[in-house]
């Protein structure tokens, strides 16, 4: 059994009095999939971004890959460079080509040639589908092509781990699909990712466990097939029955 | 009659858009005499227009005196003033406007630091792919700045030392100005940052200076650069008064820049500055590659603004002493040999600065559209 990527253990979090995290325990090992659902406000966004801190947790201890992180972690920024993440919004760099999106980074922080990064951002360009659209800026792209561009760019610093918080609520309804096709090929490939989405097919089909939260609580930790038929919490239940209503 | 069903079953033709106005004469109906009101406001206007710029052009042009060595030049039979601009003394004073006392022999070098100064400004535009780097025209005028005081100086590599005592005029003018601008860039950008700043300290330190700074009026930090500045210093360390004053309306700048600056800061969306940081940056790179560029086509027009209002600050030197361009047509204007030009000397002046704005104005419009095209959201 190799170490696990991620190990929360008992990890409380507060703005100013209001307490968003309680008590969250989860170990992820390498490769798992784990989609985190929940009502809106119940923290999860929150609780990916402790994961490479963004935000600070108060209380427990997470490790992400062996190394300890809290405020005794020296480097912050070589620590994330190691995870990838995609945000709801995207957050292309708008003065960049989606290529020097893609390329800047691993230039400026692992070092790489401009050939080299360009190799590598063109082969995943291309694995997101997006390849003829390299040299345009992403104001210029649909926001499906937008969001993968921001996975491409992630998966350009070679990333450990990818968190995704809510990769596909930005988008209109027919651009869902595409993000989530380039998702679940990714998922395939092995690495390991943490996202936070409402797009429940797509846990059905990637999911190894399903992580709900509710109220900065984990409530209820399930396979998919579970989580989905019989969810052993009432609260699940309900989220779920609203889900299927709208 | 519309039916409450609908299907078509040909294609609408395509028709000319209408033309509302045709010729000279809709144009002026529309613009000019649209009503009774609108006629009589227009006939005012071009009456007040015709006499106010009449007489201004036969002033400044028809019956203006453009050649002579002397005062003789522009007087009439009697030996009176003639009507019409003298603007022979402004040729006579001419090299002085520019150079100040900087000696004839010695004026190439001014020529060439102009010359230098103008190529960096301009050749980035120029060498597309350079042009998109904001930073390009800025370097290139850091580097060129201490230099160009070398060269102005001399005392090296064999030039002829020129005191600053004896730089005056446009010249004097266009260092202040430009040395202001150059060090109050990064000046106002670490300050917009440290303002920002989640160490209080810093924080705090940035605000003071700020707040202090625009607190009070460039007459008085100058008059403190140059009068308090040299107490606090070391026995026998001098520094030289044109340094001082470069010091002064560089700090005093740099707090209206770090304003405007942080104004484009704010602008920025929170997600890029996450992005910038879940990627790996360091808080360094994080500014200097993702939020500065996109900050710099924010700011532009204000800064462009603060620089406008630094370049006509810059005659305010002559309380400390300094001979810039006012100091210099102060002085020819007492002179008893042209007594009584002063007209032309201060027309002149303020023309030249008119023309150093305007373009100034259009630099900078040049620029937003060249950063605007790298940047399309
Ligand atoms: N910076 C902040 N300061 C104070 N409260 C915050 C802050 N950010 C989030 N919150 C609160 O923390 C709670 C959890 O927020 P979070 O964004 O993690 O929820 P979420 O589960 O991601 O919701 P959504 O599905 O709407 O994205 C919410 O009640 C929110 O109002
Ligand atoms: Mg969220």
């Amino acid at each position: 059994m190799s170490n696990p990527i991620v190990e929360m253990a008992g990890i409380h979090k507060w703005y100013g009095d209001f307490h968003v995290l309680k008590n969250l325990n989860l170990v992820v090992d390498p490769g798992e999939k784990i989609v985190v659902c929940g009502p809106s406000g119940s923290g999860k966004s929150t609780a990916i971004r402790v994961i490479n801190r963004l935000e600070e947790h108060q209380r427990g201890t997470l490790k992400v890959d062996g190394v300890t992180v809290d405020e005794t972690l020296k480097d912050i920024d070589g620590f994330r460079a190691r995870i990838g993440m995609v945000f709801q919004q995207f957050n292309l760099f708008p003065h960049m080509t989606v290529m020097e999106n893609c390329t800047f980074a691993p230039m400026w922080l692992k070092g790489l040639s401009q050939a080299e990064a360009e190799a590598r951002a063109i082969a995943l360009l291309e694995r997101v589908r997006i390849a003829d659209q390299a040299m345009k800026f992403p104001g210029q792209l649909s926001g499906g092509q937008q969001q993968r561009a921001a996975i491409a760019r992630a998966l350009c610093m070679e990333p450990m781990l990818l968190l995704f918080d809510e990769p596909t609520s930005a988008l209109d309804p027919e651009m869902v699909r595409e993000v989530l096709d380039v998702m679940v090929e990714l998922a395939a490939s092995g690495i390991t990712m943490i996202c936070v989405t409402h797009e429940m097919g797509f846990a059905r089909q990637v999911a190894d466990r399903i992580v709900f939260m509710d109220q900065g609580e984990i409530v209820e930790i399930s396979p998919p097939d579970v989580f989905f038929s019989q969810p052993r919490s009432a609260r699940a239940a309900t989220f779920l029955a609203q889900l299927v209503r709208s | 009659m519309t039916d409450r069903f609908f299907l078509r079953e040909a294609a609408e033709p395509v028709l000319p858009a209408p033309r509302t106005t045709v010729g000279a004469a809709g144009w002026l109906r529309t613009n000019l005499f649209f009503s009774g009101w609108g006629a009589l406001v227009t006939v005012i206007a071009v009456a007040l227009a015709v006499a106010i710029f009449l007489p201004l052009v036969d002033w400044a042009i028809i019956q203006a005196h453009w050649t002579g060595e002397t005062r003789a030049a522009c007087l009439d039979a009697e030996g009176k003033k003639a009507f019409g601009a003298c603007w022979a003394f402004i040729e006579v004073r001419f090299s002085t406007l520019m150079y100040g006392f900087y000696p004839v022999d010695e004026r190439w070098r001014v020529n060439l630091f102009a010359g230098l100064t103008l190529a960096a400004l301009v050749l980035p535009s120029l060498l597309s792919g350079l042009g998109r780097i904001w930073g390009t025209r800025f370097l290139a005028l850091a580097v060129l700045f201490p230099l160009g005081w070398l060269l102005l100086h001399g005392g090296v590599l064999g030039l002829p030392m020129v005191e600053t005592s004896k730089w005056g005029g446009l010249m004097l003018t266009l260092i202040i100005a430009g040395s202001g601008m150059v060090c109050s860039f990064p000046l106002g950008i670490l300050l917009a940052l440290g303002r920002r700043s989640e160490l209080p300290v810093i924080r705090t330190a940035s605000i003071v200076f700020i707040e202090v700074v625009r607190g009070v009026p460039l007459v008085t930090v100058l008059f403190m650069a140059s009068v308090m500045l040299p107490l606090f210093l070391p026995n026998g360390v001098t520094i030289d008064k044109l340094m001082r004053a470069i010091v002064g309306v560089s700090l005093f700048t740099a707090a209206y820049v770090a304003e405007v600056m942080r104004g484009g800061l704010q602008a920025i969306p929170k997600g890029q500055y996450e992005a910038a940081q879940a990627i790996g940056l360091s808080y360094w790179r994080q500014m200097r590659l993702v939020i500065l560029p996109q900050a710099m086509r924010i700011v532009i027009p204000g800064i462009l603004n603060t620089y406008i209002g630094l370049l006509k600050d810059t005659t305010l030197v002559a309380v400390i002493g300094l001979v810039d361009l006012i100091g210099i047509i102060a002085a020819a204007t007492a002179d008893p040999a042209w007594l009584g030009f002063a007209t032309e000397g201060y027309v002149f002046v303020g023309l030249l600065f008119w023309v150093l704005c305007y373009g100034m104005s259009r630099y900078g419009l040049r620029l937003e559209y060249t950063l605007a095209k790298a940047t399309r959201r």
